[in-house]
């Protein structure tokens, strides 16, 4: 079965040839199936080759499949071919998983859209890379699919290109990952110069021999790849794409956030342990680069209104602890959090996809409210993604959540601070959304308010094979118990060698069980007091959120009382914290990531526009350029 | 007894097929009064085929002819090759656009045939005399050429400019061989290799080696001696722009590396810290300046610019991993930017019109095909994977990554990426955008279909099979060490 | 006595005046003979080195540079006709319809 591996990725392009070549006059039925069967012949087979694996002792679990000889020459040889380990099975059964619920999903949603065809002919492609991506066994293969999903992702995300705003998302989408394939592309070609070969099985194993402890060459190199996968993984400061990638349709959007692309930047950094753990400088900035992109993004996620805008920096900040948990050492956690929040991410997205349908196309959260009678299946189903999010027990979020703060205490309690923080915020505006979206008053105009219906069993079927997913998806890693924590274990033979190397020279830590029960209990803890605050302020206590509408209106001696409660509370709590990420939101997200990353293109527009000056179109001033450079190289060559 | 020198006809036969060709199809012309294109068009195919035939012995044999003036080995064969390839996509592109402009010309194709011809004998040189020749035949060709189009003005200032500057670029080049000639004795490539090898290298031969760099930096198109190149580009008819960009640099290319590598190459120090300055000026500024375009034929012309800038690189590498690495990228951009300018030859027909990026808007919705095409040549274009221009790229940049040159592949991985903004501003226009007013029909024709079809192959088929061409660019420039 | 070097410093005075001449005026048919005298200071190099060397190959260059150059300056004058046909003037300076 194993032999069957290159199977995974050919699917889908399969998939993509025949609905873009040939699915002109295909009914939409079959379009679509077409598209969803495909990945789901994927998933069967990465499952086949999921349970042989298992079937094997836990030290052969690495296969490597070469298809054919892609470039060989001089010393360079660059097979195509595919390499089938712990890590990348994760990857494989989450990418088509993941990714066949979401194309089934979308038969439902994109119904009736122009374009159809072309929708499921991208999203075939965009997994067809993703699938290289994780599935490659050299890193040249994978910056195939690494520019392929790039690419793949400006298409979907520019697919209303009607509209202005969704052309330019697309296009900054894809212009920002190039600056991060820029840094991807020069690490790889220092780790060719270093190992004389791209592929993981010389790399990797070769890395002690080759590189030193903590050397110049390591960090240089961990530091670029890193920087690769801040452009594909949305961390600070390259994070600005991926709220403007909400432009495209609402499965793209889970798509890239939960299963693909972004995933790409973890796996990416986990991939590449080994070089991590002999570079503690770069560890540590990938800790703190994912801790407060953790923290960052869940400010922004509370000042949202639109609630795919939520759900965007929600998942910038969810990366964020996947970093962290990298830049920690604890690698296996991190893949456990990209799994968990895949599921929960991909349940989130979708079913805000199916309050959108509901809801005529509305997004904004303040024009939403009571929704959960009318839409039953869809608000449960939220509910679970946001308990699963928020990390209550005994959701997936709470147990990759909690180990990732586990291991952030045990490496540095300052980490741990700046995720628990994050963690209340993430409770806070993920109730937040909810209770707005789906209780409280209504404040859905009449004409919307005639439409709302649940949607079609095509998306809630998915939704709730999601929801499930999001409820025990955590099992597979429960700690304290011996022996429960089997997503740990299998990841492990992958993660050993960096494990061995972090560990070096330090007795391995103690793991006091109280210390992670006492641990467990703080993070449900804290996931509830937000939940709870969010609780008081949109359901309990609605006006407090209201204040703003209010304070401009009857100025009631009664309601005064109530607030100036209200605005001691608004500026203990509320005021302060909304504030400061508007702050942080107008003057560093707007002001100096976007005016930087503008900033750079309006520089090298305008030093084009200047040398466009000195192209005068006379013939004498060329040859003036063509005789200066004559005496330039001859008086180089003659004073040297 | 004079000793009479080795004449081998059948080393140099492929370019006296295209001399023959284009003295047929001359002939022809005089007495054929209406379809004169195609029937040239006919003939040219058909010389460039036999001449492909001819040169096929080249690729085994590695000796001199003509006492000791032209090299017969792989390194010219290989050029050859691609020269021809070059050429005969060129001329497949070329016939419906000078139908469509109601050009009857079949001097056109002998002018191609000649240039190619003269290339030819440029890439297989064994002396700056036959550099020199080959590069004024060449060069003379394509003055007339680039000014064919009767009723454009900017065609016939094009031809002015380049004339006049490329005069220029070769007095400069001559008076370097004079100098080169003085110091050495001879500008044979071997005798020069002696002198150069021997130590004793005056401040003369400096100067005139710097000059004969500059004449090929012309020709190439490096930065500072590239400012013709946008406005010839512009002007010549769009075909035409497509072969200089790719024939006459590959050949220029094929000339500077044959004389720098096989007779200056111990003088390598020196001439290479230039070089290393040439790529890394004409990479910013090619990318910079294209990016502010709104001419297609400009922005290529631009991306051209860059484009060298990027083989230059191979060039400062050295060994012979880097001059293998130019081989397979210009193998791989003759592919891609043939193509491309086969599209904008398509799409901008009647001269002038429909030369400027907003004519594409929408593109993809009438001519889906054409949209596609296009966007793969540009993919290629920006070393986007699987196409050919990525591995190009890959093994240049590797290949100078190996010897040391880190700085010089930051610039070049920077500016590929910054290159990203100008060619997909075009894939946007395509896909992104609607066309304000209806667009005119596009005429296929069965000869422009085929090349579109060949080049689109051709960078899909070497981008993810590279591996035999890369092999063969490492067997090609075996002889130059 | 009449030296190699003064061949040399003569050819190279040509060369530049040539040179200047092509960047300073403006008559088309200027720059034209300017660029002929360029090539020609070249030749009178090649001439003297091959005197100098004693070797024949400097002539034969010579002979192949005149040919090149009455072929140049052939298809520079026909170039030269059709602008002025076009815009009516020989003027370098007013020729500039493609720049930026």
């Amino acid at each position: 079965m194993i032999e069957l591996v290159w199977l995974i990725p050919v699917f889908p392009f399969i998939g993509f040839l025949i609905n873009g070549l040939f699915g002109r006059n295909f009914p939409e039925k079959v379009i679509g199936w077409i598209g969803a069967l495909s990945v789901g012949a994927s998933f069967v087979v990465a499952l086949g080759i999921f349970l042989e694996l298992l079937g094997m002792p836990a030290a052969q679990r690495s296969v490597q499949k070469i298809v054919f000889t892609w470039i060989l020459s001089g010393d360079l040889n660059v097979p195509i071919g595919f390499l089938v380990d712990p890590l990348s099975m994760v990857m494989l059964l989450v990418v088509t998983g993941v990714g066949c619920l979401i194309h089934i999903y979308s038969i439902g949603y994109m119904h009736g859209e122009l374009g159809f065809r072309r929708f499921f002919a991208y999203l075939n492609l965009f997994v067809f890379n993703m699938l290289i991506l994780v599935a490659a066994n050299n890193f040249l293969l994978m910056f195939v699919g690494w520019e392929g999903v790039g690419l793949c992702s400006y298409l979907l995300i520019g697919y209303y290109y009607e509209k202005q705003s969704a052309a330019d998302a697309g296009k900054k989408a894809f212009v920002v990952n190039r600056v991060g394939d820029f840094g991807f592309l020069i690490g790889m070609f220092l780790i060719f110069v270093t190992f004389g070969s791209l592929n993981y099985l010389d790399v990797f194993p070769a890395a002690q021999e080759k590189l030193t402890q903590g050397g110049l060459m390591v960090t240089l190199i961990t530091l670029l790849l890193f920087v690769g996968a801040t452009g594909k993984s949305a961390q600070i400061p390259l994070y600005t794409w991926l709220p403007d990638a909400m432009e495209g349709p609402t499965p793209v959007s889970a798509l890239i956030h939960a299963a693909t692309m972004v995933t790409a930047g973890v796996y990416m950094v986990s991939r590449c342990s080994v070089f991590y753990a002999m570079a503690p400088v770069s560890m540590t900035t990938v800790a703190v680069i994912g801790g407060a992109t953790a923290l960052f993004a869940a400010t922004m996620g509370i000042t949202q209104f639109d609630i795919k805008r939520v759900l965007a920096y929600s998942t910038i900040s969810q990366l964020g602890y996947m970093f962290m948990a990298c830049g920690v050492g604890a690698f296996a956690s991190g893949i456990f959090h990209l799994m968990t929040h895949a599921f929960f991410k991909a349940l989130l997205f979708l079913s805000a996809g199916s309050v959108m349908h509901a809801m005529s196309g509305e997004l904004d959260m303040r024009k939403m409210g009571a929704l959960s009678k009318k839409i039953p299946i869809t608000c449960t189903v939220y509910w679970f993604g946001t308990l699963a999010i928020a990390g209550i027990v005994p959701f997936a979020g709470f147990f990759s959540k909690d180990e990732i703060l586990f291991f952030a205490l045990v490496r540095n309690p300052a980490f741990w601070v700046l995720g628990a923080v994050a963690a209340v915020m993430t409770s806070f505006y993920m109730f937040r959304s909810l209770y707005m979206t789906f209780y409280g008053e209504s404040r859905v105009d009449h004409e919307t308010a005639h439409h709302v219906h649940e949607s079609p069993p095509l998306m809630t079927v998915p939704l709730m094979v999601l929801a499930a997913l999001s409820l025990v998806g955590g099992f597979v890693g429960v700690p304290i118990f011996e022996g429960w924590h089997r997503f740990g274990d299998f990841l492990a033979p992958v993660f050993a060698p960096a494990k061995a190397i972090l560990e070096h020279g330090h007795h391995a830590e103690h793991h006091s069980v109280t210390m992670e029960v006492v641990l467990m209990a703080v993070s449900v803890g804290i996931a509830v007091l937000g939940w709870l605050f969010a609780r008081w302020m949109y359901v309990t206590n609605p006006s407090a959120s209201d204040k703003a509408v209010e304070k401009f209106g009857s100025v009631h001696t009664l309601v005064y009382n109530k607030y100036w409660m209200d605005e001691i509370y608004d500026a203990l709590f509320v005021n302060s914290i909304v504030n400061f990420s508007k702050l942080l939101w107008k003057y560093f997200d707007e002001g100096i990531i976007d005016a930087i990353v503008n900033g750079v293109g309006s520089v090298t527009r305008g030093i084009g526009e200047l040398l466009r000056w000195l192209q005068t179109g006379l013939v004498k001033d060329y040859a003036y350029s063509i005789l200066l450079g004559v005496l330039v190289v001859i008086g180089y060559l003659v004073l040297k | 007894m004079i000793p009479i020198p080795e004449v081998n006809l059948g080393g140099i036969l492929p370019a006296l097929v295209l001399c023959l060709a284009g003295l047929v199809v001359m002939m022809l012309g005089l007495f054929i009064r209406r379809g004169a294109v195609a029937t040239a068009a006919v003939v040219s195919i058909a010389g460039v085929l036999i001449a492909a035939a001819a040169n096929t012995p080249l690729r085994m044999m590695d000796k001199q002819a003509f006492a000791g003036l032209i090299n017969l080995d792989a390194y010219t064969w290989f050029f050859n090759l691609l020269i021809l390839i070059s050429a005969g996509l060129t001329v497949l592109t070329s016939v419906r656009y000078l139908t469509d402009d109601g050009l009857d010309m079949y001097e056109y194709f002998v002018l191609l045939l000649f240039a190619s011809a003269g290339m030819m004998f440029m890439v297989s040189a064994n002396h700056l005399l036959i550099v020199f020749v080959g590069l004024e035949t060449l060069s003379i060709a394509i003055y007339v050429l680039v000014g064919i189009l009767p009723s454009s003005k900017k065609s016939k200032e094009a031809a002015l400019k380049y004339l006049l500057l490329g005069a220029f670029s070769s007095a400069v080049f001559l008076y370097g061989a004079a100098l080169l000639y003085g110091s050495a004795g001879s500008l044979g490539f071997p005798e020069l290799a002696k002198y150069f090898k021997a130590g004793q290298i005056s401040r003369m031969a400096y100067v005139g080696m710097g000059m004969v760099l500059v004449g090929f930096a012309f020709k190439v198109a490096a930065v500072p001696f590239h400012m013709w190149t946008p406005d010839v580009y512009e002007g010549a008819p769009a075909p035409l722009t497509g072969f200089m960009s790719v024939g006459v640099k590959a050949a220029a290319f094929a000339a500077f590396v044959r004389v720098f590598f096989q007779s200056m190459l111990p003088a390598q120090m020196n001439w290479i810290e230039i070089i290393w300055l040439l790529a890394a000026l004409t990479m910013v500024l090619g990318n910079l300046a294209a990016i502010v375009q709104d001419n297609i034929k400009r922005m290529l012309a631009y991306s051209s610019i860059a484009h060298a800038g990027y083989l230059l690189i191979g060039m400062v590498a050295g060994k012979e991993a880097g001059p293998a690495g130019m081989l397979y990228y210009l193998l791989a951009y003759t592919f891609t930017n043939l193509g491309a300018f086969g599209v904008v030859a398509l799409v901008g027909r009647k001269g002038e019109a429909n030369v400027m990026i907003d004519d594409y808007r929408g593109l993809a919705k009438t001519n889906p095909f054409l949209a596609l095409a296009m966007s793969i040549f540009l993919f290629s274009l920006a070393g986007i994977p699987p196409t050919a221009g990525f591995v190009g790229k890959f093994t240049i940049f590797s290949a100078a990554i190996n010897a040391g040159y880190i700085w010089l592949v930051v610039i070049g991985v920077l500016t590929s990426a910054a290159s990203v903004f100008y060619y997909f501003r075009v894939v946007m226009k395509m896909y992104m955008e609607v066309p304000e007013t209806q667009p005119a029909e596009l005429q296929f024709s069965p000869a422009m279909l085929l090349a579109l079809g060949i080049a689109l192959v051709g960078v899909l088929y070497i981008g993810v099979f590279p591996t035999n061409y890369l092999n063969l660019a490492a067997l090609s420039v075996k002889p130059l060490f | 006595m009449v030296t190699l070097q003064h061949y040399l410093f003569l050819s190279a005075i040509l060369f530049v005046l040539g040179a200047v001449g092509v960047m300073f005026r403006r008559n088309l048919i200027v720059i034209l003979m300017s660029l002929e005298l360029m090539l020609n200071a070249v030749n009178l190099t090649f001439i003297a080195f091959s005197r100098y060397l004693g070797s024949i190959e400097g002539q034969i260059f010579v002979l192949f540079v005149m040919v090149v150059a009455a072929a140049e300056v052939a298809v520079g004058l026909a170039v030269a006709v059709a602008v002025f046909r076009q815009k009516g003037t020989v003027d370098v300076n007013e020729i500039n319809l493609m720049k930026w």
